[in-house]
């Protein structure tokens, strides 16, 4: 994955997977702190403690389901190389929640990458779906939350070509900025 | 931002009559893109997003693309695969934004499969 964009929407579809349906992905760009921390934090049916310890093994995926394979530990690896991290929790019936952090100057951390097409092809995915899309930096903070435009849209739904387009658009002014 | 969002409202009342127009047309084409891990990694998004756009811009409102999983043949990602009523489901591989664009144009369009990008025209594959 050339994009840290690429592997949040990876990882996201595990949520949707799951049946979730609120998604929130959580963005920390912070060159004070030399660090880019995400969080992908789901409602969806969490795992027992079982699964939660060998998630992260590729090859683990139970083929009848496909719920599981090489995202996670590719996302993993991507972390670990620049000196950061993956932790998972997860509590059956509760949800998940993914972290990754990645030290921000090291070469092999990736480009965040086009956010806006990642949220876009999410919400394609899942139009019912709740998505929260957060990203801080030191200096500010932007927001992105589909509830808020369920509630002008009214009854259209998310995933028309004409709203995805508007989204994608407004994406890209709010990543800008 | 109040312009944006005026626009948003503009969307929501030209689509309300329109919506239930697709989901009862008989002759719906629907394309959908594999984005597992491996269509993912390569280069589905932008496959994905040529064929919304393509549908978009030209109108094409028989026409629905969705995603799907990993279909099983991950070397051949990126992999697009067109149904269409009373024809057999015809198989992309190692699609780009570029052949997405000529699909629409020629298969979407036009009725005519783009041979060359099919699974059927890989080499040692049969």
């Amino acid at each position: 994955m050339k994009e840290l964009s690429l592997h949040l929407l990876d990882i996201a579809q595990n949520c949707l997977t799951a049946g979730a349906k609120h998604v929130e992905i959580l963005m920390r760009d912070s060159v004070a702190d030399d660090l880019v921390e995400i969080a992908i934090k789901d409602d969806g049916h969490g795992m027992d403690a079982e699964l939660l310890a060998r998630v992260t093994e590729p090859f683990t995926t139970t083929r009848t389901t496909r719920k599981l394979g090489m995202g996670l530990p590719l996302f993993q690896m991507a972390a670990e190389m620049t000196g950061g991290e993956l932790r998972i929790e997860s509590e059956p019936g509760v949800g998940t929640t993914v972290r990754a952090s990645f030290v921000r100057s090291h070469i092999d951390t990736p480009p965040l990458g086009d956010m806006a097409e990642t949220i876009v092809t999410l919400i394609h995915g899942a139009p019912d779906v709740e998505f929260l899309y957060r990203y801080e930096t030191d200096a500010e903070t932007v927001q992105f939350d589909t509830t808020e435009m369920r509630e002008i849209l009214e009854d259209v739904p998310l995933d028309e070509p004409d709203v995805l387009a508007w989204i994608r658009g407004h994406l890209r002014e709010l990543m800008q900025n | 931002m109040a312009k944006t969002i005026e626009e948003l409202r503009a969307i929501r009342e030209k689509m309300r009559g329109q919506i239930d127009l697709r989901q009862k047309g008989e002759d719906n084409l629907r394309v959908v893109v594999g984005m597992a891990t491996c269509g993912i990694a390569a280069g589905a998004r932008p496959v994905l997003h040529a064929f919304t756009e393509e549908v978009r811009r030209r109108g094409l409102n028989n026409v629905t693309v969705g995603q799907a999983g990993c279909i099983g043949l991950c070397q051949f990602e990126p992999i697009v695969e067109v149904y269409a009523p009373d024809a057999e489901k015809v198989t992309y591989v190692n699609m780009d934004a570029e052949k997405a664009a000529r699909v629409v144009a020629e298969h979407l369009v036009n009725n005519r499969v783009v041979a060359e990008y099919t699974v059927g025209a890989v080499e040692g594959l049969k």
